[in-house]
Parts: C-alpha cells; structure tokens; sequence
C-alpha cells in the first residue's frame, strides 16, 4: 500500500502531470536546449540532480523554519539553497567533463533560475509530503523533465531535415509541436488508477 | 532641445519595453507564468500587475545600490533582493483576493525565478539611473502584462466563452475546452508568435525590395 503510494506520487510527476508540458515549469531550457538528443539528455540529467539535492534540502529547511515559526523567510532560504547546489553541479561538471560543460553553456547558471526547481520544493511544501514522498516526487519530476526534453529534441533533430517556411522556424515552431506533445500526455491521465 | 532629447530618450525606454523589445514576443523571456496562467483574464492581469510591481521596485533598489554591491556576488544579492519583494507581493496578493491566490498557486512565489526581472537587473538596472531603471521596469512589466492580456482573452473567450467572468454568447456556446487545457496555451503562444515572425518577414522583404529597386535605377542611369 504504501509502495503504491510513492509509485503513484513518482507516475504522477512523470507522466500525468509533467512538469514541463502540463505544469509549464522549465520552459526556458526546454525551448534553449532541446536542440540536440545528446546536449538535452545531460541538461535533464543535470536538472534532476539538482532537483533531488534542492528537494531534500528543502525539506529540511521547511522543518527548521516551521519550528521557528519564520515561515516568511522559505522563499529566500529556497532560492539561496537552489543556488548554492547548482554552484555545485557545476564545479563537478567543470572537473569532470569539460566537453559538457562547454556543450551547456549558459544554460548550466541558468538552472538556478529554473522555474522547475523552485517549483518542485514550493509544490511538496504546499502539499505536505513526508520525506520519502518527497524524494519520489524529486525523481519523478526529474525523469519527467528528461523525458520531455529528450522527446522534443528527437523531434527538433528530424525537424532540421524537412523543409519548412522560413516564417514558421524556431520558437513558434518548437511551441506548435510543445502543443501537440501537451496534447500527447494529457492521454496519460487516468493512468495509475488513482 | 537638449531637454527634448532627455524627454525623448525616456519614452523610447518606456516605450521598447512595450513593443519593440517586448519581453514576451520578442526576448522569449518568462514563458512560464505565460503560459501557466493565462487561462483566463482575471489571473493573466493579476499575475501581470504582480510581475510589475516586483520587476519596478527591484529595478528602483537595485539601480540606488548599483555602487555598492561588489561585482562577484551581484547575483546573489539581486535574487535575494528580488525574493524579498515577491514575499511582499505573495502576502499582498494573499491579503487582497484569498480566491486568485489560490488560482495562481506556487506561480507567485514562482516570479522570483521570472528571467525578466534577473535579466532586466543585470542588463540595465545594474548600469543605469534610479530614474531611466524605474522607466525600464514599468515599460517592460507593462509589455509582460499586455501579452498576458493578449494571452488570457483569446484563450479565456474561446475556451469559456466568457471576457474576464462575464458571459459573452449565451448558453449555446460550444467552449473550445482545449484552450484552457495546457496544450492551449502552447498553440496560442505560438500562434502569437507566428504572427510576429509574419510582421517581421515582411517588413524585411519589403525592404529587400525597395534596395533592389533603388539598385537597378542606379544602374540604369549610370
């Protein structure tokens, strides 16, 4: 019973509500990296790390707030906490693969000011999650953002292919066929048998 | 005339924000309130207003603290100061209206990560003065609220049928109920984009033309 619970919790991030094509949050990457397969398969990698470290951050943070009773302070102390592990992230990436860290550019700083990551801990906060719910909210969004921008870079790569009017290239474009994916997943909802 | 050219200096920085340089259709910055809350017009402007408010009074501290903030930590201190404002506004919001707090959701708190307000601090606040910095945010935050607006009523009257929660056809309308679904927002934005590309196309194709004409005269009398 209680496995099928964090099951759900994690299918529900994923696929019914995913983070990026129904819950909007993350859009800035997932229109600026989705460019290549293999560039976004380490963004959403990098994200969902983030993710798991900001999740179980957060949580800890909310407990000490709530026993201090300072509560109006969980946004500040969300977003220094955010920052300081995509600081992290990329002092890792940058020793290890110097290749990838020049492949995400920008994007990598720009992970602090990914609205999925606020979200994900302003969302377990004002939904109450114990710990382990929130650890498998964490994985599930972080598979879901992967999932989401894999798909749509596969898209965008067959889309370099085929000609299209000129009017019609890049944002608009990446937005028609965001729409359509939306559509795609809203198929998912039912699944899980609440 | 050197005081004219001061006046018209600062209405092309209000103004860009508007139109030229809207941070919507143009810059593509901050889609995701964009899209996440425009399904129907009461939140879009709700969400628009908060955005300006937040984006002006950072703007206008920031621009007075520009010297004395050190280089390496700018970052830092903005989002915190940015964060700072959006409590106010989360608790202001929460105050005014308990219903559309709810509608919008973690959204408000969201606006701290909105890359308008971080972008505009580091692009312009961060290098300009108190007056020009606080012309900047009200025209940008404006232009935000303007495609929100534009956003919110085409989905929200195809979608419901309704202008700000007042009935416009009658109980015989047949809603568009994908249009206040997610995948909406994604085809209207678009779609606005579109729109965009189509001015822009055609203005430097008509432009194209007029150089290829003065071209050949030229050639011609020679």
């Amino acid at each position: 019973m209680v496995t099928e619970q964090y099951w759900f919790i994690f299918l529900n991030a994923t696929l019914i509500n995913n983070f990026v094509l129904s819950s909007f949050l993350g859009i800035c990457p997932f229109l600026g990296v989705s460019g290549k397969i293999s560039t976004a398969s380490r963004m959403g990698a990098a994200v969902a790390f983030v993710m798991l470290i900001s999740s179980v951050s957060a949580y800890a943070i909310h407990q000490a707030l709530v026993a201090v009773e300072a509560e109006y302070l969980q946004l500040i102390s969300y977003i220094v906490v955010i920052a300081s592990a995509v600081q992290l992230v990329e002092m890792v990436i940058k020793k290890f693969s110097p290749a990838l860290f020049r492949a995400l550019g920008i994007f990598l700083p720009l992970i602090t000011t990914n609205c999925a990551i606020l979200g994900l801990a302003l969302f377990q906060t004002n939904r109450h999650y114990d710990f382990f719910q929130s650890l498998s909210f964490a994985l599930g969004a972080g598979a879901g953002f992967t999932i989401a921008l894999v798909i749509m870079a596969g898209i965008r790569e067959e889309l370099q292919l085929s000609s299209i009017p000129d009017v019609v290239k890049g944002a608009a474009l990446t937005l028609m066929v965001a729409g359509i994916l939306s559509m795609a997943f809203m198929g998912f909802a039912g699944l899980g048998g609440n | 005339m050197s005081e004219e050219r001061i006046q018209s200096e600062k209405m092309e920085i209000f103004l860009k924000g508007l139109w030229k340089d809207n941070p919507v259709f143009v810059m593509l910055l901050g889609m995701c309130p964009v899209l996440a809350v425009t399904n129907s017009v009461i939140n879009a402007v709700v969400m628009g207003v908060a955005t300006l408010a937040v984006l002006t009074l950072s703007n206008l501290l920031i621009s007075s603290l520009r010297k004395l903030i050190p280089g390496q930590v700018r970052i830092a201190t903005y989002i915190l100061i940015i964060a700072t404002f959006v409590t106010v506004a989360d608790y202001a919001i929460k105050a005014a209206s308990l219903e559309v707090h709810k509608a919008l959701g973690a959204f408000i708190s969201l606006i701290v990560v909105n890359c308008i307000i971080l972008g505009r601090a580091e692009a312009f606040a961060s290098k300009n003065s108190i007056g020009k910095s606080v012309l900047d945010g009200l025209g940008m935050g404006l232009g935000f609220t303007l495609a929100l607006l534009l956003l919110g009523s085409v989905r929200e009257i195809l979608g419901n049928g309704s202008f700000a929660g007042i009935d416009l056809f009658g109980p015989n309308f047949q809603p568009l109920t994908l249009m206040i679904l997610p995948g909406g927002a994604f085809f209207v934005l678009g779609s606005y984009l579109l729109l965009f590309n189509w001015f822009k196309h055609r203005k430097e194709k008509e432009q194209r033309e007029l150089e290829a004409v003065t071209f050949y005269t030229g050639e011609a009398t020679r």
